[in-house]
């Protein structure tokens, strides 16, 4: 059944791209969309039915040279089972949407046929995902990493007859090299301290890695931390983290459904996966985690500021993807990947909604993506309206403060504020989100108001024609919503709840205080002396909480991790924490206002965006106008395209102009010329003449001839 | 005693009877009118000695006349390469020669002398019978290329060439006298005792250089390559043909036993002469070759480079580079085989064309023999996958091992440049201009059959290339040790 999700994507995508000829153009849509229904329907059998065990299913032997051996194997355990919900949930609802959304796409003449290569990309792109996320070592996830990569090029780049698409499928082409070359890296290095990339043999060795220094870049650096920051950097590049986000933003220039299922739901999480994924090379890395949470908050509240101002109604969306990436990378980075998973998860579900409505109303206003132009639509498209409003109440986290209903963001992005304000006793990152949440419901909200209430703006005729979109594209948004609103309060106790639950649901050997409580002190304080040389912070921080019983518990659980550790073993459970990483439960005792503190800001969020965009419509421009060089900074996005084409695009453009015309034209294609036109001819000439004919020339040149090989052999030859 | 000395030689007394026998015969008989039949009877005989010598493989070495002559190994490999080639020779030539009236019987009797010649060079174990056998081929040369008495260029060649090689014999005996003089002995077996024995006598090294200008004169690399192309040009084609394979195997062997077998102990002083050689003789070839419009004038230059190729195995001085000198030979051999059937086909009204440009679109009126020949001119160049390339990478790999890493990129640059004439014939044959002053089309079953077998081994002989290594690396582990 694994092995019939992997695969149904790759055949759908073959027999749709190579055989759409014998199948008809609808042929290829059905085959490829049944196939997707079909791995998605197998992927919630597995979801629901596993009981967290790991089990790998082979399907053949890949790569066999040396010491490298690898299987091409799936990996199945609750992270790859959250990760196959996720992905054909949300690609075969992309699928069907897109019959719609494509449909007499304005992009093509009559007569062209498109569709089919579209659906291939889509499923190759969900045939890339899954192997990434099925993956078994680190160079079949590269494999699908870059699948994944070559996908998203081919569908930023659909239309391919706007220039601004080619760059923007360029681009993101490009700055995701840049992260793939920290990732390759981080697998070379870690082939090369742990002699494998197999997850287990890997996960077996982090302890061992923490202890181990390595030079790179002239200096010394801790094993453990330079591969995890250099596995970062994949992720960074994947996932737009800051330095490496520009390309997002550019790549709404692909098809809307696209941006759904790609930039937004399945492949720049995979970032966040992969940091999940290598959870216990993580927990041994405390420097490299704290950089991850330190980026991740950064990120997030980065990309809230530029999407507070931005008035394409798909780039704040991308924006916003941008921000709840950075929400993720904090759970991760202090240690909670249950909940970066959850926040995955729910964020899955509450932004492809978005983006599909977004397409919806984009389908609806005739291609027009200004918001603009938009304005009170909430009469033409009820439907769209409502499924937006949906989105909107879960991204911004509406629910009962101090309980656990709400919509699905406001579980997870809750949870991840009080990890944050745990992981760093309520510090920067926590911060750095409150403010972020705040901004995501004024863009939120902003977005809404400019949308669906106030006066109709721009073009009459279009506002005239708009109607509501066909059903294919409704009964997404429609089972996306269901999704927005109860998956939080579903699976919150399996993501962030307490450890029996939580561990039940990931697999981790539970192992708890029916022991005595002195023995589990015993063993606890083993565990500290074991691994208090490797994480001498984690260890101090550790030390600082006093939390009784709970303590005890989680370090007689860890210890029994360490101790499986310490005979080679790779711990079990699809995520690993620390002995001493107790973040969860600090979580859970955090006061009252740090827990309310998410609400409040986006109370206060929708409350600005009511004052601006319906009291007073005149106020954001009076803002604008008032504080002019913070509004074109942040218009410009941190002007962080500018700065990169001034600082790499036009230096490298200048050393290629230079290579290609001095180098290339002038040194090679010069050289070349000369000798093949000027001193070729110029010897062949001179032989010629050599060869006069007469005897005594010849004979001539022997003699020379031996007299230089004589004098030669006389001076040089004998020493 | 005598007989198993005798038993040793046979196939070179069988040569010299028949060669007699054939002479004496045709001259008391119906003279001319005899020599088709001897043409086919003396490759008969060719053939019938190569698959003697080549099935008594496992013969060991045998030493006769106190170690005057060698029959090993390398010998023997020589050997069956030599008759082999002047066999396909001789049969080539047959029809053009008749056609022209050139078909004399003296012809396949000088061929079989020099044969004998040749034979004698590659088992020689010592100056003197080096210098007998290079004599005795050269003598029948000399003659056969002036076969054409009644043409000047004819006549011409046959004199340069006699002038010229008096003039290297002479530095070949030069050098073999001082050789004696500081050697004592004749004896490669004597000489390489005292060359191991110390160091290197000036006189010895002299010696050794005089012995190489002469060897090298046969083999005609630069600076000694000078009689090459007026001798090629000048000579009817059937014996350009000759010139340019059998006789440049056994130079190139005895030069190879003469290095090894008597001067072994001094790799490191002659290693550079024959690298200089080399890369002079690679380079020449190249670039002189690209001012040629005559074929003829231009296989002299391309052999002159291919020389120098196999010099560079030789320069390399170790099993290896033997080997590789071997079978770059062979490879050479066979595609200049294919090479001259193709020549030799070239005709307009049933007059022999040389010009180059006579091939103009040729590939229109003769599909089969324009691809045919593409693929040899691809092989000679060295172009991958073909043979060729298999050979140049033979030597190669021999030079850059021996140290001579230098000498291996000098050829790989001389490559590239000669690339450039072989090219053209192919862009002549395939893209050229459109002329009605084309070839005849049609021509001999027997020279159609040589060139597409040549040109079949190019492309299928890339499996294993025959087998050839194997046996061309058991006669170079006899020669070095």
């Amino acid at each position: 059944m694994e092995s019939l999700i992997l695969f149904a994507p790759l055949f759908g995508s073959l027999i749709a791209g190579f055989g759409w000829r014998l199948i008809g153009e609808r042929g290829a849509m059905w085959v490829t969309t049944g196939l997707l229904f079909m791995a998605c329907a197998f992927s919630w059998i597995i979801f629901l039915t596993f009981d967290g065990a790991l089990y790998k299913v082979e399907i053949f032997r890949w790569i066999e040279s040396g010491t490298l051996s690898t299987d091409w194997a799936i990996r199945m355990d609750r992270l790859t089972a959250i990760m196959l919900i996720v992905i054909t949930t949300v690609s075969a609802l992309v699928h069907l949407y897109s019959f719609g959304y494509m449909d007499h796409d304005p992009q093509w003449k009559e007569g062209e046929v498109y569709k089919p290569r579209f659906f291939a990309y889509l499923s190759f792109f969900t045939f890339a995902m899954l192997m990434l996320v099925t993956s078994d070592n680190l160079v079949q996830m590269f494999f699908g990493w870059e699948g994944v990569g070559v996908a998203s090029y081919l569908l930023i780049g659909f239309y391919y007859r706007k220039p601004s698409a080619n760059a923007a499928a360029m681009k993101a082409f490009v700055v995701n090299r840049v992260g793939d070359f920290g990732f390759a890296l981080g697998i070379f290095g870690l082939f090369y301290l742990a002699d494998s990339i197999n997850f287990d043999d890997v996960f077996a060795a982090s302890p061992g890695l923490a202890e181990t220094q390595l030079s790179f870049l002239w200096s010394e650096w801790n094993a453990a931390n330079l591969i995890a920051v250099l596995l970062f950097i994949g992720a960074m590049g994947k996932s737009a983290q800051l330095f490496l986000h520009t390309w997002l933003p550019d790549a709404m220039e692909g098809p809307t459904p696209v941006s759904a299922l790609i930039h937004a739901a399945t492949m720049v999480t995979a970032g966040v996966f992969l940091v999940c994924r290598m959870s216990p090379l993580m927990e041994y890395a405390p420097e490299a985690t704290a950089f991850i949470t330190f980026m991740g908050a950064t990120t997030a509240f980065f990309a809230a500021t530029v999407g507070l101002v931005q008035n394409d109604i798909k780039r704040v969306i991308a924006y916003s993807t941008c921000s709840q990436l950075g929400y993720m990378f904090v759970a991760a980075g202090v240690g909670v990947y249950g909940v970066a998973m959850f926040h995955l998860l729910t964020h899955a579900f509450f932004k492809a909604m978005l983006f599909l409505g977004a397409g919806s109303v984009i389908h609806a206003m005739h291609h027009e993506q200004d918001m603009r132009n938009y304005g009170n639509l909430r009469k033409r498209i009820p439907f769209t309206f409502w499924a937006m409003m949906i989105g909107t109440l879960a991204i911004t986290g509406v629910g009962i403060p101090l309980t656990h209903i709400g919509f699905a963001g406001f579980l997870s992005k809750d949870a991840v504020i009080e990890s944050a304000w745990a992981g760093t006793q309520g510090g920067y990152a926590f911060w750095m989100l409150v403010i972020a949440a705040l901004f995501t419901s004024f863009y939120s909200w902003r977005l809404m108001f400019l949308t669906f209430f106030g006066e109709a703006r721009g073009d009459k005729h279009t506002h005239e024609h708009a109607h509501e979109s066909p059903m294919v594209m409704l009964i997404p948004l429609g089972v996306l919503g269901l999704g927005a609103i109860f998956s939080g309060m579903l699976w919150y106790n399996s993501f962030f709840g307490d450890h029996d639950t939580m561990n039940r649901f990931f697999g981790i050997p539970a192992h708890h205080a029916e022991a005595e409580e002195g023995h589990g002190a015993e063993t606890a304080d083993a565990a500290h002396t074991e691994a208090a040389p490797a994480t001498d912070e984690g260890h101090a921080e550790a030390a600082t909480v006093s939390h009784g019983e709970v303590a005890v518990t989680d370090h007689a659980a860890a210890a029994e991790g360490l101790h499986a550790m310490a005979g080679g073993m790779a711990p079990q459970g699809a995520i690993f924490m620390g002995p001493d990483n107790t973040v969860i439960d600090d979580a859970h005792h955090a006061p009252g206002w740090v827990k309310v503190s998410p609400f409040i800001a986006m109370v206060i969020g929708f409350g600005v965006a009511y004052l601006f965009y319906i009291v007073n419509p005149s106020l954001p421009r009076r803002l604008a106008e008032s504080q002019r060089p913070l509004y074109l900074f942040l218009l410009n996005k941190w002007y962080f395209d500018e700065i990169y084409d001034f600082l790499f695009i036009r230096s490298a453009k200048a050393i290629g102009r230079f290579l290609w015309k001095r180098g290339d034209g002038n040194v090679i294609d010069g050289s070349i010329n000369g000798i093949a036109l000027g001193f070729v001819p110029y010897i062949t000439r001179l032989a010629g003449r050599a060869q006069n004919g007469y005897v005594f020339t010849y004979a001539f040149a022997m003699v020379v001839g031996i007299a230089v090989l004589v004098t030669w052999m006389t001076f040089v030859g004998v020493e | 005693m005598i007989q198993a000395d005798l038993n040793v030689i046979l196939p070179e007394i069988l040569l010299s009877v028949f060669a007699m026998l054939a002479l004496v015969g045709a001259v008391y008989t119906e003279k001319d009118k005899l020599a088709p039949m001897l043409v086919w009877a003396t490759s008969g005989l060719f053939i019938a000695l190569a698959i003697w010598i080549g099935a008594s493989g496992q013969g060991g070495t045998h030493v006769a006349f106190n170690g005057l002559y060698v029959d090993d190994a390398f010998s023997r490999f020589s050997k069956v390469v030599i008759l082999l080639s002047a066999a396909a020779i001789l049969l080539m030539s047959q029809d053009y020669m008749t056609r022209r009236g050139l078909l004399r019987f003296e012809y396949p009797v000088l061929v079989t002398l020099s044969v004998v010649g040749m034979m004698m060079m590659v088992s020689a174990g010592d100056l003197m019978s080096l210098y007998m056998g290079l004599e005795l081929q050269s003598l029948a040369l000399y003659v056969v290329a002036s076969l054409r008495r009644d043409s000047v260029k004819s006549t011409e060649a046959g004199l340069k060439y006699f002038v010229l090689g008096a003039l290297s014999s002479g530095l070949l005996l030069y050098g073999a006298s001082l050789t004696y003089g500081f050697a004592g002995t004749t004896l490669f077996s004597g000489i390489i005792q005292t060359v191991k024995a110390g160091e290197l006598s000036v006189g010895l090294l002299f010696g050794l250089v005089f012995l190489i200008s002469g060897l090298a004169f046969k083999v005609s690399a630069v600076p000694f390559h000078m009689w090459t192309p007026d001798v090629y040009e000048g000579a009817p084609t059937p014996v350009t043909a000759f010139f340019a394979t059998a006789p440049k195997v056994a130079a190139m062997g005895l030069f190879a036993r003469m290095l090894h077998d008597a001067f072994g102990g001094a790799v490191g002083e002659w290693g550079q002469v024959v690298a200089l050689i080399s890369v002079l003789s690679m380079f020449l070839g190249a670039f002189a070759a690209i001012g040629q419009r005559n074929i003829k004038r231009l296989m002299a230059y391309s052999s002159i480079a291919h020389m120098g190729f196999a010099l560079m195995g030789l320069a390399a001085g170790t099993e290896l580079g033997v080997q590789a000198m071997l079978i770059y030979m062979t490879i050479y051999v066979t595609m200049n085989v294919g090479t001259f059937a193709f020549i030799l086909s070239m005709e307009r009204d049933g007059q022999p064309v040389t010009d180059i440009a006579s091939l103009n679109m040729y590939s229109k009126k003769e599909p089969g023999r324009a691809l045919a020949m593409l693929v040899l001119l691809f092989s000679l160049a060295g172009v991958p996958p073909l043979v060729g390339f298999f050979g140049k990478l033979y030597v190669l790999r021999a030079a850059y091992d021996a140290g001579f890493a230098w000498l291996a990129v000098a050829g790989v640059v001389a490559s590239v440049i000669g690339a450039f004439y072989y090219l053209r014939i192919v862009f002549y044959m395939y893209f050229g201009d459109e002329t009605d002053e084309g070839l005849d089309s049609g021509g001999s079953p027997m020279l159609w059959g040589f060139l597409m077998a040549s040109a079949f081994v190019m492309v299928a002989g890339v499996v294993n290339l025959f087998g050839i290594e194997g046996a061309a690396a058991a006669a170079a582990a006899t020669l070095v040790n």
